[in-house]
């Protein structure tokens, strides 16, 4: 199970250009809205033709446009499921449902049942996708797709116009059914969430181009590029100077910070999760003295924006404390010192 | 009145209707086909073809009428060469009335289908494609349903225009009792002729098929009947 993608494309404001190989694994396309991940998907189900490039899904060629090969996306065996799910709405259940299937006509009634069956839809058959629960409507559209036995699956962004509990359900719903899928998986997401929950590999894309792509826990960890390391999430950024080659000067901070990382040449950033800063009560090495600028309550945790106090100019950071619980109040939970973990500092470039 | 009645000669109406039916299904499959072809072009193409297929709505039925002489006149090349290759008179004949009707419909098929194709979720046509389904199966099957309401009522709306089309039929099959004579036609011509009699009746005919035509559209193109009041 392998795919390879290589896309070129002039779309209006950027040119899209995604270069990614795939072995057996869900690939997650990580990126703000308009930066071509939707496009990236459409090129490989064939609904848009890429300007030049080349997507080969187990040694099958789909596109290269050097060779002139183009297949339609009828014969590409690319299933997609859509945001909305695109539900046929004049069908019934069981009708969409046979839409998707592929081969011999015999079997397919047996094949709509089994389909039927194994995603929970017994009993629905005669519906309408207007008379069914969101959650109904994904297992449908999942069923819809899978009974055609696709090779690579696309999600395009499937959880985000749901509600928080819905999403919940439906992502381990989607979890359950998709665990015996042996194919390739891409899936498209805003969400740092959702692609971290997915994908163990992840890609992520700004403007139409490839920042990074590579293990997700990895990118996580070390993203390497200020652009990916805001995109997975981070919102703690500092100018650097390096000191030694394990000490910087985080200069919108103004604190010196020892890193368990070696600090390159060309290291310019450096960053750091809001919810790895602890409190402190004494200061020393890595220590900021910390005064709160603001604060957030949301239901499990406190996020507060603090800042040091000993330079009223430098610019506060984000602090993530969960909450012991719904009675604590805000201002109990500011230490006098906030605490910088040397193997959390990301180094930037 | 039952004198009245069976003085009447029928031959109109059901001139009327028949030409309604078949200019009706030509335009059906015509516009449709039409409409699903522009909704595949560039933008730009797709406004001059689009105010091409117009045409016919808003200019008057005379000016089109006029315009279809020219072409299957007997004297003019493409009427010569239909006459001489198949036999086909179109001028001065009941073909006459069907294509003046069905020329003159075309438009509102066509718009109708166009914007009830536009309302259409694009990832619809793109969801069947790549579950495998032929193009020819995505449309038929997945888009014509889901246009349904709008498409039903541009036919609706092409037939009430086809029988009641007046200006290119006389220009182009004239008014011939028994052949070409429509119902609107035998209205001007009752009327000129001094006949308010059988013009008024006629009159009457037109205005109740009018009106269950409007009603059924409304019943067909039926959602905003039922929700979606305005205060």
């Amino acid at each position: 199970m392998a795919l390879e993608v290589h896309i070129v494309k002039k779309l209006h404001g950027f040119t899209l250009r995604v270069n990614f190989c795939t072995e057996g694994s869900n690939m997650g396309v990580l990126g703000a809205s308009g930066s071509g991940k939707s496009m990236t998907l459409r090129c490989i189900a064939g609904i848009e033709t890429p300007d030049e490039g080349r997507i080969v899904i187990n040694g099958r060629t789909l596109f290269d446009s050097e060779k002139h090969i183009n297949l339609k996306p009828q014969e590409r065996r690319v299933g997609y499921l859509f945001q909305n799910y695109a539900l046929f709405p004049t069908m019934t259940v069981e009708k969409n449902i046979s839409c998707g299937f592929r081969g011999d006509k015999s079997e397919r009634k047996k094949r709509v049942r089994d389909y039927l069956e194994r995603y929970q839809l017994v009993g629905l058959e005669k519906r309408y996708p207007s008379q069914l629960s969101g959650g109904q409507q994904q297992r449908v559209a999942l069923a819809r797709m899978m009974i055609g036995e696709p090779e690579v699956i696309l999600l395009d962004e499937p959880f985000s116009a749901l509600d928080s509990y819905l999403k919940d359900v439906l992502q381990r719903d989607m979890v359950n059914f998709l665990q015996e899928y042996k194919g390739d998986m891409i899936l498209v997401t805003h969400s740092r969430d959702e692609a971290y929950k997915f994908c163990e590999e992840l890609t992520l894309l700004k403007d139409g181009s490839v920042l990074v792509t590579g293990e997700t826990k990895e990118i996580f960890e070390n993203p390497k590029l200020v652009e990916a390391a805001r995109l997975t999430g981070c919102k703690n950024f500092t100018a650097v100077q390096k000191l030694d080659n394990h000490k910087i000067y985080a200069a919108d901070w103004d604190v010196i910070l020892y890193t368990k990382e070696f600090v390159e040449r060309n290291i310019t950033c450096a960053a750091i999760r809001g919810h790895w800063l602890q409190p402190c009560e004494n200061g020393g090495r890595n220590c900021m003295r910390a005064e709160a600028v603001e604060c957030v309550e949301t239901p499990f945790e406190h996020q507060y924006l603090v800042r040091n106090k000993d330079n009223k100019d430098s610019s506060p950071l984000w602090w993530m404390k969960p909450k012991g619980s719904f009675q604590e109040l805000a201002s109990e939970g500011v230490p006098k010192y906030i605490y910088f973990p040397e193997e959390h500092i990301m180094l930037l470039k | 009145m039952m004198g009245f009645l069976e003085e009447i000669n029928w031959s109109p109406l059901w001139i009327s209707l028949k030409t309604g039916f078949i200019a009706t299904v030509l335009a059906f499959f015509i516009g449709v086909y039409c409409a699903s072809k522009v909704m595949k072009l560039k933008p730009v193409t797709r406004g001059i073809l689009d105010g091409f297929f117009t045409m016919p709505l808003v200019l008057p039925p005379t000016v089109a009428g006029f315009l279809l002489l020219m072409v299957f006149s007997l004297r003019r090349p493409f009427g010569a060469f239909l006459l001489e290759q198949f036999d086909i008179k179109v001028v001065q004949t009941w073909k006459g009335c069907i294509i003046a009707a069905a020329v003159i419909a075309f438009p509102l098929m066509y718009r109708n289908a166009r914007a009830a194709f536009e309302q259409v979720d694009i990832n619809l046509v793109f969801a069947g494609k790549t579950l495998g389904m032929s193009d020819r199966a995505v449309f038929w099957k997945v888009v014509m349903p889901a246009a349904g309401p709008g498409i039903a009522s541009g036919t609706v709306l092409a037939f009430a225009r086809a029988i009641g089309e007046y200006g290119a039929t006389s220009m182009l099959a004239g008014n011939i009792l028994g052949k070409t004579r429509t119902v609107s036609v035998a209205i001007a011509s009752e009327t000129a002729a001094g006949n308010y009699g059988i013009a008024g009746f006629w009159v009457v005919v037109i205005l109740i098929i009018s009106f269950f035509i409007v009603a059924l559209i409304n019943i067909v193109s039926g959602r905003g009947m039922r929700t979606g009041r305005w205060l």
